[in-house]
């Protein structure tokens, strides 16, 4: 190589640097991880794109698919290990803490003040967006998980009333299994089994219960007769289950009740968007109600972006977001698609369809009442070894690997372990 | 070696013969059924796939589901299929194949013909880092690439597949050149050749079946990872299989299992192609050294 | 092999400076690579060894605790069954394959016609990963689905085949899609042995009236002992390391019943916050590794060089 081609290397690569350089502070983009990968997450998720495409903030998406954000939690470590984390992270709930605590995240103090934050999320979402009295992620939705849905031909075949408990639950899945449908559907991964299980728990035990023994982990809750009586429900429960259960997706499992295949499965709200997607009617092709005997009752878990410490140059896009997520037309925007409810108590229910208002109109009487508790199954009352290692108990019980016995005998000490 | 077996009966024989097409044929049609199962499905309409069997052929075979998982199947809030990450694999794949065969090439020169004191354990030292599960090495590998700037790039990944490649290209290379004769190199010495010019015009040319070998082996591995490519290049440097897992789990509630399996069809066409290739060079180069004991 | 440089010494003695460098040019170019592998594996290891003993969680801590990690994951039964699974996993693993790879290599030297169609045919598995073939292989082991449903549809009504979804069951799907991905690989090295062995020994066998059974269990099977050898740690180590497969088929359920050490090392380390659980059942990984693998090397390298 001559010294000429050096230098016009040389000078060509300054010219590609000052090129690159000067695109950069045209344009600025948020890089965000997310795992909203299916259908209506997906058209959800789109919307906050579309809103800072709009205000000139390029999108760079990093979807990482799978078990509810589990891949992506890796992809996460290694983003942050090396120095690089992405602008903004969807989390849950005690994943937020568990960063914050490490110093990674950004301050959103002064953006929360200008835009009056503390003022408009109820404070049980606080509770994570915050950590040390510092804004840190802006949270864009809360969902519950303690929902039953019903598919509405099945329901009205029935001809009874909404099963107000587990007896009348029974009653009209054996109605199901006369129909000749699969009366419960259910899809067998960890958080799916731990998303029926809080919800029996929280039906058979009450709220009190709930937090005794989920909250608080008081071990006599754990294995005393009323969780005895949560495993029994649970093996009975399991009775109504095809026999493909095991490892189904979650949309996969409501697609079941969306073609009139299954009468009913037990999920969080996130599953009123898949039968919107298939172009469902709450009240006329499917039903949503409160899992029997938790009315009144609110579990909640909150999808949040929490945001990173990012260098000076990405730091004005990242404000931009936060404040594109906490705007009140977006929350409208991407809840009525995503089915949760917005994180703001500042918003009207008029653009939401009926299940919700419902589910808008519960949290805020929950939140009132002292009814309103953290998903364990969603990463909201437990840190996620606590809450794994709930699931393998409740899993391998539920797929008869071990007996009511040995799950209560267990179900402390996993705990134990894992703290 | 093989036994065309003279002393028996051609009545017996041709019933021998019988007995081994059809084994290795009902072996075929088994190891084939997955594969064939894709490709099927890839083919069907959704309806069909619904109420049809899977083993069935498709009625009326259409190549939709191959265009939309191009071009136009949606990863994340990106409609625009899997051809971005198809040409990411490339660009990745074969630089690190490249470089891990070229280093593997040189390892196994030198470990064999240029011997020093202690050359031994450096070989089973290399040797022993073909073990070591990838899991392990994620979050210090991360803290590296950090450190030196190659977080969340190409070359980041191509760095890490070199490396986690080496102990393998230097064990294959290592064990073909050890049946080389010396003499040659010897003679080539005494004519004043260096160490390059020997490796270059000695080794070189008849390394065929071992650089076949080796590149087989290493574009498999590294095209099909996963783990590697999800924790260093997600995002829209991804390589295809993070964004096959992504597509997979993108599901609608109607999950369109044809444009799933076409997806996994493109992602499976280059190390199927490479196989079906240079496959018959495969046995070769096994034959010719790797699979010494 | 015997001759090595040190051999050719007289012809070496020709300038002092040109002479070194020759002498150090091989180091050169070996260094850079051992290099590499010293700081990313073995500095690597010590640093997972160092954080199995530390408290670490979500991301690592450097501040030593002792043996905490150990008593933990030697608590977990997570991990108990993450073994015994890798004791059926891989002994039914390592066995299905190398006597499935070993059936189709005699049949496939037996002077076949279409061998080089069926070769590839047996070998293209390993070319997949299960990344790419789960989904078909979730979809043709699910009753509801796959070969259930489809030997059902066929007439054979009372047909079952619900391993999957069985507790007791699952671990053998995974033990089924492994052995169609590696044995067609382990089939590639035993016909390689095959070709390698001289002819004449076999005819002089023939010539002496031995039935071919009794030449391959007399005579061709002891001469593929070096095969024999490569495919079981090669089938080892891949049995130790198979993570792709049970996650694309089980996800390590139902339940916990298809759990293996490095599904169980990768939930432990990134999704459930305990590094340093995750870190110490990695070094058990890795003792057993060492324990398989070192007398092979050893026993390998200590023969005179052939």
């Amino acid at each position: 190589m001559t010294i000429r081609t050096i230098t016009r290397l040389a000078a060509g690569t300054a010219l590609v640097a000052l090129s690159v350089g000067v695109a950069h502070a045209q344009e600025e983009s948020v890089e965000v991880l997310h795992w909203w990968t299916a259908g209506g997450e997906a058209a959800a998720v789109g919307v906050l794109k579309e809103n800072l495409e709009g205000e000139g903030i390029t999108w760079s998406d990093m979807p990482v698919a799978g078990g509810s954000g589990q891949a992506a939690m890796t992809a996460l470590r290694a983003r942050v290990t090396s120095g690089d984390p992405p602008t903004a992270v969807q989390m849950l709930g005690y994943d937020i803490k568990d960063w914050a605590e490490l110093g990674v995240v950004a301050n959103l103090n002064e953006l929360a003040e200008e835009e009056g934050w503390d003022e408009v999320i109820p404070a049980a979402i606080q509770e994570f967006s915050k950590y040390d009295d510092q804004w840190i992620a802006a949270p864009v939705n809360v969902h519950s998980t303690n929902w039953l849905w019903i598919n509405k031909a099945a329901f009205d075949e029935y001809g009874g009333e909404e099963p107000q408990d587990m007896d009348e639950l029974y009653t009209m899945l054996d109605a199901f299994e006369e129909q000749g449908i699969i009366p419960l559907a259910h899809g067998g991964q960890p958080w799916q089994d731990g998303t029926l299980w809080e919800a029996v728990v929280l039906s058979v035990g009450g709220m009190d219960f709930y937090k005794q023994a989920i909250i608080d982990l008081d071990e006599e809750a754990l294995s005393g007769d009323t969780m005895r009586e949560v495993f029994d429900h649970m093996t009975k429960l399991s009775g109504y289950f095809d026999e493909n259960f095991t490892g189904r997706d979650f949309n996969l499992t409501t697609a079941m009740v969306i073609e009139g295949e299954a009468g009913a499965q037990e999920m969080g709200d996130w599953a009123k968007a898949e039968f919107l997607n298939a172009d469902q009617v709450p009240g006329e092709d499917f039903v949503c109600m409160r899992f029997p005997g938790t009315q009144g009752d609110v579990l909640f878990n909150s999808d949040q972006f929490v945001m990173f410490e990012v260098g000076e140059d990405k730091r004005d896009a990242q404000l931009k977001m936060a404040s594109a997520v906490m705007d009140p037309a977006f929350q409208v925007a991407f809840n009525t698609v995503k089915g949760s409810v917005p994180a703001r108590t500042d918003i009207e229910d008029t653009e939401f369809d009926d299940c919700g208002k419902k589910g808008m109109q519960e949290l805020a009487e929950a939140a009132e009442n002292g009814t309103l508790a953290g998903s364990l199954a969603h990463g909201h009352a437990q840190p996620s070894a606590v809450k794994e290692a709930v699931f393998d108990v409740v899993t391998q019980h539920l797929n008869g690997q071990i007996s009511t016995d040995e799950a209560l005998e267990q179900l402390p000490q996993a705990i134990a372990s894992a703290q | 070696m093989s036994t065309a077996t003279a002393s028996v009966s051609p009545g017996s024989a041709r019933a021998a013969r019988f007995v081994i097409y059809g084994l290795l044929l009902l072996f075929a049609f088994i190891y084939l059924l997955p594969f064939f199962v894709m490709l099927v499905t890839s083919l069907k309409p959704l309806a069909e796939i619904r109420s049809g069997n899977m083993l069935a052929l498709p009625q009326s075979p259409s190549l939709d589901a191959w265009a939309k998982a191009w071009g136009t199947a949606c990863i994340g809030v990106d409609c625009s299929g899997i051809k971005g990450y198809f040409w990411n694999s490339i660009r990745m794949v074969v630089p690190a194949v490249a470089i891990s065969t070229i280093l593997g090439a040189l390892n196994g020169y030198v470990l064999t013909k240029w011997r020093f004191p202690g050359h031994k354990l450096v070989f089973g030292m290399m040797l022993f880092a073909c073990f070591i599960p990838f899991q392990a090495v994620l979050i210090p590998m991360a803290r590296v690439l950090g450190i030196i700037g190659l977080a969340n790039t190409t070359s980041g990944l191509i760095l890490v597949h070199v490396v986690y490649g080496l102990g393998f290209t230097t064990l294959f290379f290592r064990n073909y050149y050890e049946a080389f004769p010396d003499e040659l190199i010897k003679a080539a010495q005494i004519d004043g050749a260096g160490f390059f010019r020997i490796f270059w015009r000695i080794l070189l040319p008849s390394s065929g079946p071992i650089i076949v070998v080796t590149v087989i082996y290493q574009f498999t591995n590294i095209w099909n990872d996963f783990l590697f490519g999800v924790s260093f290049a997600s995002g829209g440097g991804a390589p295809m299989t993070v964004a096959l897992n992504n597509l997979v789990s993108s599901s609608t509630g109607v999950k369109e299992y044809n444009v799933d399996m076409a997806a996994a069809m493109f992602a499976a066409l280059p190390t199927l192609i490479v196989y079906v290739v240079a496959g018959r060079y495969f046995v070769r180069g096994l034959m010719a050294g790797a699979v010494k004991g | 092999m015997t001759l090595t440089v040190d051999a050719v010494e007289p012809v070496r003695r020709k300038a002092g400076v040109l002479d070194r460098v020759r002498d150090i040019l091989p180091k050169i170019v070996l260094a850079p690579s051992f290099a590499l592998i010293l700081f990313f594996v073995y500095g690597f290891i010590l640093w997972t060894l160092y954080l199995s003993f530390t408290n670490s969680r979500i991301l690592p801590i450097y501040e030593i605790v002792g043996f905490d990690a150990y008593i933990n994951l030697w608590s977990q039964p997570n991990w108990y069954m993450a073994l015994k699974n890798l004791a059926i996993f891989g002994t039914l693993y390592i066995g299905l394959c190398i006597a499935i790879g070993l059936l189709l290599a005699i049949l496939l030297d037996q002077k076949i016609r279409g061998e080089g169609v069926l070769r590839p045919i047996f070998l293209y598995p390993m070319a997949l990963s299960f990344v790419v073939t789960g989904t078909a292989w979730k979809w043709f082991l699910n009753p509801g689905l796959g070969l259930e449903r489809t030997m059902q549809q066929w007439g054979f009504e009372n047909f079952q085949f619900d391993w999957l979804t069985s507790t007791d069951m699952a671990i053998y799907c995974v033990v089924i899609a492994g052995v169609w991905q590696a044995s067609g690989f382990v089939m590639a090295m035993f016909l390689a042995g095959l070709r390698g062995i001289d002819g004449e020994i076999i005819k002089a066998a023939q010539i002496d009236g031995a039935s071919s059974f009794s030449i391959y269990r007399r005579i061709v099977i002891p001469l593929l002992r070096p095969a024999f050898l490569s495919a079981v740690i090669v089938l080892a180590h891949m049995a130790i390391k198979s993570y792709d497969l049970v996650i694309a088929l089980t996800g390590g359920g139902p339940g916990n019943a298809t759990e293996l050490p490095s599904t169980f090392m990768y939930s432990y380390t990134f999704t459930r916050s305990q590094m340093a659980v995750g870190s110490a059942s990695a070094i058990m990984m890795l003792m057993g590794i060492t324990a398989i693998i070192v007398p092979y090397l050893y026993s390998e390298l200590r023969e005179p060089a052939r």
